[in-house]
C-alpha cells in the first residue's frame, strides 16, 4: 500500500529497521503522551493569538519514539489523504525534519493547516495502537504541525517534484481546502491550474471562518504561496457561474473543472424572532471578524459586540463563534445546544478550550424565540428544555421537549450556527447538473465525477457539512481521477 | 483592482464612477449587483449596476454618500482604483412586454432603474418614468431616462422640479387615469413600502429592487435576509428583486437600522 510506494521514507529503508531497533517496545510504551503547550485562558481570551503554541524539537523527538512504526499501521488508513504517518513521525524520530515535512507533502497539501483543524481523535490518533494497551495515542497531530511549522520557520521550504508541463489546462471553482488540495495534485502532475475565487481572499473557510487563534492567517498563506510556487494561478473576485460561465470556461480552453464552492447558506431554525437586530448566522460574524477585519484599529467593516452572547448549535463552528465573542469582550458566553454534551460534534480540544475560556454550556436547552426591545434589538431568547429520548438516524440520542420547561434568558447578541446548506450558485447557473434533494452536486464516490463528464466536485458542495481533511481528501481523489481522464 | 475612468457629480453626495470590469460588463443583465470595496481594509458594499458597456469593458455605477465608505468611494477619481469588484450579482430582472408599466426611483434608486426602463422599451412595452427626490438637485439621470420613456414625471418635496408632491401622487395619478400592468419600484425602503402599499390598494403587479446590508454577497452570510410571504428570503441570491406586495418592509426597515 501506499507506505511502502510513492514514498520517500518506505518502511523496509535501512534506517527505519535501525530506529526500530533503538528501543523496545516497553522503553516506548513507558513514555507519557506529549501536553500541547497552550495559552493561558486569562490572557488568551484578551488577544487574538494562537491557543496552541505548538510543541518543541525536544519533545517531539520524544514524542516521535512513542511510535511503534507498526507492519501494517492502522493511522493511516484513519487518514482521509492517506497520510504515511509512520514514515513522518520516523523521519522526526531521526531528527530530519525537513524530510518529515516531505513526506507529509507527498499527499497533503496543507499539513501545516491539517496539523492544526483535523480532527485527529476521530481519525488517525483513533486507529493507534496504543489504544489496545489502553494508553493515549500517539500525537500525531501535534507532530504533523510540528515537522509543517520548522519546515516553514526554517525558510528552507520543500516544494514538490512537478511532472513536465502537458498543457492541459484545469479550472478549479473555490479556494478552500477541497479546491487548494486538487490545485496542488493536478500542479504536481504537470497540469495548468487556474483557482477561481468569488471573495477577496484566497482560502476559503480558512480565512473567513476558522479564526486566527486556531489558525493564523500566515499559516494559510504560505500554504498558499507554495502553490502558487508550483505554478497554480489564483484569480478572486471572479465567481464561476456568474462572472463567467461553464461555457465561458469551455471557450477559455478549460478541459476540466472541479467545483469547490464550498457550504454557502447558512441554515437557520425558523422561529419567532430569528430576523430581530442582534441575531446573525455564525457565518456572518466570524466573516465580519476575521476577513473583514472588524473589531480591529483602521478596519472599515463593524460588527455587532454583545456583552451577553449566545451561540445556538454544538459544532466546531460554534465553538470559533462563542470564543471570538470572549475575545472581542463579551462578558458572558454561552453555548446553547439542544442535545448533551456527548452528542456534541465539536472536538474535544475545542469544547475543552471553550469552557477554560469561561464558556457556559447550556446544552439540552432549544431556543423557541427570540424577544426584542423596544429598538428591534434582541433583549431575552426563550428556550425549552430538553431531555434525551431515543436515538435518531445517526445513532444520535435525539431530544425531546420537557413540557412546560421554559426557560427567559437575557441576551443582547445571538449567533446562529446549527449548520450550512450548499451553494445554489453552481447548481443554479449550470442546469445540467444533477443535484440532490438537499442541493448538493451528485458525484460517482471514487472519481469525484458529476452528471457533466468534464466537471467533478468535491468538499461541502458534494457533502452538504465536512471537515477540512475531509475535503481535502475531496480534492485527492478528483485530481487523480480527473488527471486519468484528460491523459486518455 | 478595477480602475475608475470616468467620474460625475450627480449632486453634493451622489456621484456617478465609470469603473473598468471588462468580464462583468459583458455578463451582467438590468437588475444585477456588484460587490465593491474601497481600501485593503474595506467594507464590502453592495451597488447596482446603472448601465455597461461591453466594447469599453466598463460598468457604472452610481453612489450616494452616506456612511463612511461610501463617502470613501465618492471621493475617488478617474485614475484611482476600487480594491475589488466582484459581480454580477443577484437575479436578473424579469423582462416581459406585459403592456404598460410605471417605473418609479427615488433619489439615487434611478440609476439601478435605468437599464430596467431601458428594457422594458426594448420589451415593447409603454413606459411611464416618475421621477422623485426631496428637490431639484437630486433629481438624477433625467435626461438618460426620456430617450426610453412615453413620459417622465417629475414629483419633489419642495416643488423646486416638476411637480410638488411623493413618488407615490405621481405614480397614484397614472394609475386612475390608465391601466398599468405592472410597477417597478426602486429607491429608499421607506419610498418602497408606500409604492407598495399604494398598488396593492389597486392591485397592480410590483416589483421592488431592495438594497440591504450585505456582506459577501453570495448566499454566506444572511445578513441581507427578510420576510418574503412569512418566508425568510436573502436578497442578495433570492433578489433583489421581489413582488413588493409580499415583502415585509417594516421588517426590512428595522434591519436597515442594525448598525446605526
Amino acid at each position: 500500500m501506499s507506505n511502502n510506494n510513492n514514498t520517500s521514507a518506505p518502511r523496509d529503508a535501512q534506517w527505519r529497521e535501525d530506529l526500530r531497533k533503538r528501543l523496545t517496545a516497553k522503553e516506548r510504551t513507558a513514555i507519557a503522551r506529549v501536553k500541547m503547550p497552550e495559552l493561558d485562558p486569562q490572557y488568551r481570551v484578551t488577544c487574538n493569538e494562537e491557543v496552541n503554541q505548538g510543541i518543541n524539537a525536544e519533545q517531539a523527538v520524544i514524542e516521535a519514539s512513542r511510535c511503534m512504526d507498526c507492519p501494517d499501521p492502522q493511522c493511516v488508513t484513519g487518514c482521509p489523504v492517506n497520510i504515511n504517518i509512520p514514515g513522518f513521525i520516523k523521519n522526526i524520530e531521526r531528527g530530519d525534519f525537513h524530510a518529515a515535512a516531505v513526506v507529509l507533502k507527498e499527499t497533503s497539501a496543507l499539513p501545516a493547516v491539517c496539523g492544526r483543524v483535523c480532527p485527529q481523535e476521530k481519525q488517525c490518533e483513533s486507529r493507534c495502537i496504543y489504544h489496545k494497551m489502553k494508553k493515549e495515542p500517539v500525537a500525531i497531530g501535534y507532530l504533523e504541525r510540528f515537522a509543517a511549522d520548522t519546515e516553514r520557520l526554517s525558510g528552507n521550504i520543500a516544494q514538490p517534484t512537478i511532472a513536465d508541463k502537458n498543457g492541459i489546462k484545469v479550472a478549479v471553482v473555490g479556494s478552500g481546502p477541497a479546491g487548494l488540495s486538487f490545485a496542488g495534485d493536478m500542479a504536481k502532475r504537470g497540469f495548468s491550474v487556474t483557482v477561481f475565487e468569488a471573495l477577496h481572499e484566497i482560502g476559503g473557510v480558512l480565512k473567513y471562518g476558522i479564526p486566527e487563534f486556531r489558525l493564523p492567517n500566515a499559516v494559510v498563506e504560505v500554504e498558499i504561496d507554495g502553490l502558487r510556487a508550483m505554478g497554480v494561478e489564483f484569480i478572486k473576485d471572479c465567481i464561476v457561474g456568474k462572472t463567467l460561465t461553464y461555457d465561458d470556461l469551455h471557450e477559455m480552453g478549460f478541459k476540466g473543472i472541479f467545483v469547490a464552492s464550498g457550504a454557502g447558506l447558512p441554515r437557520f431554525m425558523g422561529i419567532p424572532g430569528e430576523n430581530l437586530n442582534g441575531v446573525m448566522s455564525s457565518n456572518e460574524y466570524l466573516t465580519r471578524v476575521n476577513l473583514m477585519g472588524a473589531g480591529r484599529a483602521d478596519w472599515d467593516t463593524p460588527v455587532l459586540q454583545g456583552k451577553r452572547v449566545a451561540v445556538i448549535g454544538g459544532g466546531n463552528t460554534a465553538m470559533d463563534s462563542v470564543r471570538t465573542a470572549r475575545r472581542m469582550g463579551a462578558e458572558t458566553v454561552m453555548i446553547i445546544y439542544r442535545r448533551s454534551e456527548a452528542e456534541m460534534p465539536a472536538r474535544v480540544e475545542e469544547v475543552k478550550h471553550a469552557k477554560e475560556e469561561g464558556v457556559q454550556f447550556l446544552t439540552l436547552h432549544n431556543p423557541i424565540e427570540y424577544k426584542a426591545d423596544d429598538k428591534g434589538r434582541v433583549s431575552t431568547m426563550l428556550v425549552q428544555k430538553m431531555e434525551l429520548g431515543e436515538p435518531d438516524a445517526d445513532g444520535r440520542r435525539s431530544p425531546v421537549a420537557i413540557e412546560g420547561a421554559i426557560e427567559e434568558i437575557p441576551v443582547d447578541l445571538v449567533i446562529v450556527s446549527v449548520g450550512v446548506s450548499p451553494n445554489p450558485l453552481i447548481p443554479n447557473a449550470i442546469s445540467q447538473l444533477e443535484t440532490s434533494r438537499r442541493g448538493t452536486i451528485v458525484v460517482d464516490e471514487s472519481t469525484m465525477q458529476s452528471s457533466l463528464d468534464d466537471l467533478y466536485a468535491g468538499g461541502d458542495i458534494v457533502r452538504g457539512g465536512a471537515t477540512v481533511i475531509l475535503a481535502m481528501g475531496d480534492g485527492r481523489r478528483a485530481a487523480a481521477s480527473m488527471a486519468e481522464a484528460l491523459s486518455k | 483592482m478595477n480602475k475608475i475612468i470616468e467620474k460625475e457629480h450627480f449632486s453634493e453626495k451622489v456621484v456617478k464612477l465609470v469603473v473598468e470590469a471588462p468580464m462583468i460588463a459583458r455578463s451582467r443583465r438590468p437588475g444585477h449587483f456588484v460587490i465593491v470595496r474601497a481600501g485593503e481594509h474595506g467594507e464590502r458594499i453592495p451597488l447596482t449596476i446603472a448601465d455597461a458597456d461591453i466594447e469599453r469593458g466598463t460598468i457604472t455605477l452610481v453612489i450616494q454618500a452616506i456612511g463612511n465608505s461610501t463617502q470613501k468611494i465618492c471621493a475617488l477619481n478617474p485614475g484611482d482604483y476600487l480594491t475589488d469588484v466582484v459581480g454580477p450579482l443577484g437575479k436578473a430582472t424579469h423582462i416581459e412586454n406585459v403592456g404598460t408599466v410605471v417605473c418609479c426611483g427615488g433619489g439615487v434608486g434611478v440609476a439601478p432603474l435605468l437599464p430596467i426602463i431601458k428594457a422594458m422599451k426594448q420589451a415593447g412595452n409603454k413606459v411611464i418614468t416618475v421621477l422623485a427626490a426631496r428637490s431639484k438637485d437630486l433629481i438624477i439621470l433625467e435626461d438618460q431616462v426620456r430617450p426610453y420613456s412615453d413620459e417622465v414625471i417629475i414629483m419633489t418635496d419642495d416643488g423646486s422640479y416638476g411637480r410638488q408632491g411623493l413618488v407615490t401622487n405621481g405614480v397614484e395619478e397614472v394609475i386612475q387615469r390608465e391601466k398599468v400592468d405592472q410597477v417597478v419600484t426602486i429607491g429608499p425602503a421607506i419610498m418602497m413600502k408606500f409604492v407598495s402599499l399604494l398598488t396593492k390598494k389597486y392591485n397592480v403587479p410590483t416589483v421592488c429592487s431592495l438594497n440591504t446590508i450585505m456582506v459577501d454577497g453570495t448566499g454566506m452570510c444572511g445578513a441581507c435576509r427578510i420576510t418574503v410571504e412569512g418566508k425568510t428570503r436573502f436578497v442578495c441570491i433570492d433578489g433583489p428583486e421581489f413582488d413588493a406586495h409580499k415583502v415585509d418592509f417594516d421588517e426590512m426597515l428595522m434591519r436597515l437600522r442594525s448598525y446605526n
